[in-house]
């Protein structure tokens, strides 16, 4: 049963299967999949960078959330912390916030291991710190979109629920929120386009997504330029893929909007 | 029918409202402890890791890299703001082929990330050193600066075509109407009509791409350019001192803080006669 699964799976591989993108570049050339070229290993690289983005998204929108309400609460203390949240992410290059996600989670594991007398070198998960900390900087953006579609949306609509007879959280889920995605969408389009591109990061702390596999099949092939453009290709594929996606879903949510 | 036959009796004032502790006064107060707290360590770290002959030594090479970096970003704005005017125009024009051409670059820049045009830049064109050096452009793409310089103007300029174009686009048509009425020239009217009705509308998202090329501008370090982030990774490398992250931090907040004032100032002057 999961042998025919996974079967099936590798079939519909759309980069390394039967049908899949890198098979038109022929058998032997560098872009096979398998021992001859680098296919299979880049593929695994878009796998890599795919999976970051989609683990990072919920996480980061979430956390949004949280800061959004935070930052349109009615207490002065509450919003006070959360522009300072927002204004040092979005003021640091997403470069510098992974390193010192990356090194800052190293060092504060160590040092609390050590003060349980335990002596040993730990490494960080780079797919974790990378998530972290584009989590941290999509969810600043998010907050900050999520702010002006809570603005977009009338008082009118928080007190026809108070009329209803709903409790707080029973409008929010009913009444607001459903407005809230669809205002919001367009601006969280973009940061989804934006993570994608920022995914890209993660290279440098040693994730092997697309930037770090083409780079060592570059450095091995002496194929730079080849291997850097189908880099900049399969990014941009992605980034269709989902503007073309993302597109469907916003006429999707659009659908019982009032045509104004 | 009833008479009032005596004045009510004047009322103390109503007691003022008790400061009610509510979950979101609660949840604030603790997050900016928390806030705090962080800040404390972060100069406990300063502090206790202070050490004179690292200051000394780093000091002036973060300013370096500090001017590196300003000096990168400056440029590169500059001259893909020049380099967005042809795109932005094609990109408006009737032309089919003008139009896609424009229209490609924009899509293709935009929906790439900058590490990868940096590494495409840099190690791609590397690898066509005898070409190159057939054609004498070798000098410029041997220099991981002019490399970074390059791929940052060709990256902003497609940014800023966009923000022009949209700029252009959303002054109303009875102005460029208006304008034919008095009979000037469409080269007149576009400069003296046009122009500084879209500048306007265009200052904020200029100054929200300089920021995102303020930030973007790190990846640079990858390729070997000393700039703020290369020096902060080379001192790392050289120390394994923390601090020396938390310095670039600061550094980074400053900047950007300091852009996005000024851009605040600068709008609120220009649009003053917008105020109603």
């Amino acid at each position: 049963m999961g042998g025919s699964l996974s079967a099936l799976l590798d079939g519909l591989d759309p980069l390394c299967g039967p049908l899949g993108l890198f098979r038109l570049f022929g058998p032997n050339s560098l872009m096979a999949c398998g021992d001859a070229g680098w296919g299979d290993e880049i593929a695994f690289g878009v796998k890599v960078t795919i999976s970051l983005a989609l683990a990072t998204v919920p996480v980061g929108l979430a956390l949004g959330f949280l800061i959004a309400l935070a930052a349109q609460s009615e207490d002065r203390l509450l919003r006070l912390a959360a522009g300072i949240y927002t204004t040092i992410f979005r003021g640091l290059p997403e470069l510098l916030t992974l390193f010192i996600v990356y090194y800052g989670a190293q060092i504060l594991l160590q040092s609390v291991l050590s003060s349980f007398g335990v002596e040993e070198r730990v490494e960080i998960n780079a797919f974790f710190a990378g998530m972290v900390a584009l989590a941290v900087v999509f969810s600043s953006y998010s907050s900050e979109v999520l702010l002006s579609a809570f603005r977009a949306i009338p008082r009118g609509q928080y007190e026809a629920g108070d009329a209803l007879g709903l409790r707080r959280h029973r409008t929010m889920r009913l009444i607001v929120l459903p407005q809230l995605i669809r205002i919001a969408l367009p601006g969280l389009t973009n940061l989804w386009l934006i993570l994608l591109k920022d995914t890209s990061y993660v290279s440098v702390v040693g994730l092997a997504d697309i930037v770090r596999q083409t780079g060592i099949a570059a450095r091995v092939s002496k194929e730079a330029f080849f291997f850097y453009f189908i880099a900049c290709m399969l990014y941009l594929v992605l980034a269709m893929i989902s503007s073309f996606g993302l597109g469907f879903v916003e006429r999707w949510a659009k659908r019982s909007g009032v045509s104004r | 029918m009833s008479v009032i036959s005596e004045l009510i009796a004047p009322r103390p004032a109503p007691p003022a409202p008790r400061l009610r502790i509510t979950a979101a006064r609660i949840a604030g107060i603790v997050v900016l402890i928390l806030w705090a707290l962080l800040a404390l360590g972060l100069v406990m770290t300063v502090i206790n890791g202070w050490n004179q002959e690292k200051f000394l030594r780093y000091g002036p090479r973060y300013l370096h890299g500090l001017w590196v970096t300003i000096s990168l970003v400056g440029l590169s704005v500059v001259l893909g703001a020049l380099l967005s005017l042809p795109i932005a125009f094609a990109r408006m024009s009737q032309n089919r082929l003008l139009n896609g051409l424009a229209y490609g670059y924009v899509y293709v820049f935009r929906s790439t990330p900058l590490l990868a045009q940096l590494f495409l830049i840099y190690y791609g064109l590397g690898s066509f050193k005898p070409q190159l050096e057939s054609v004498g452009l070798w000098w410029f793409f041997r220099e991981a600066w002019y490399c970074g310089l390059f791929s940052f103007v060709l990256n902003t300029a497609a940014y800023q075509a966009e923000i022009l174009r949209g700029a252009i686009q959303s002054v109303p048509r009875g102005q460029h109407e208006g304008a034919a009425a008095l009979g000037l020239s469409a080269r007149v009217a576009f400069r003296k009509i046009i122009l500084p009705q879209a500048l306007i509308v265009a200052l904020r998202p200029y100054g929200n791409e300089l920021v995102l090329m303020m930030k973007g501008s790190a990846v640079v370090a990858i390729v070997t350019v000393y700039d703020l982030m290369g020096e902060t990774r080379y001192a790392f490398s050289r120390t394994f001192d923390y601090q020396t992250y938390l310095w670039a931090a600061v550094f980074y907040l400053l900047m950007v803080e300091g852009l996005r004032q000024i851009w605040a100032v600068l709008e609120k002057r220009l649009t003053r006669h917008l105020k109603r």
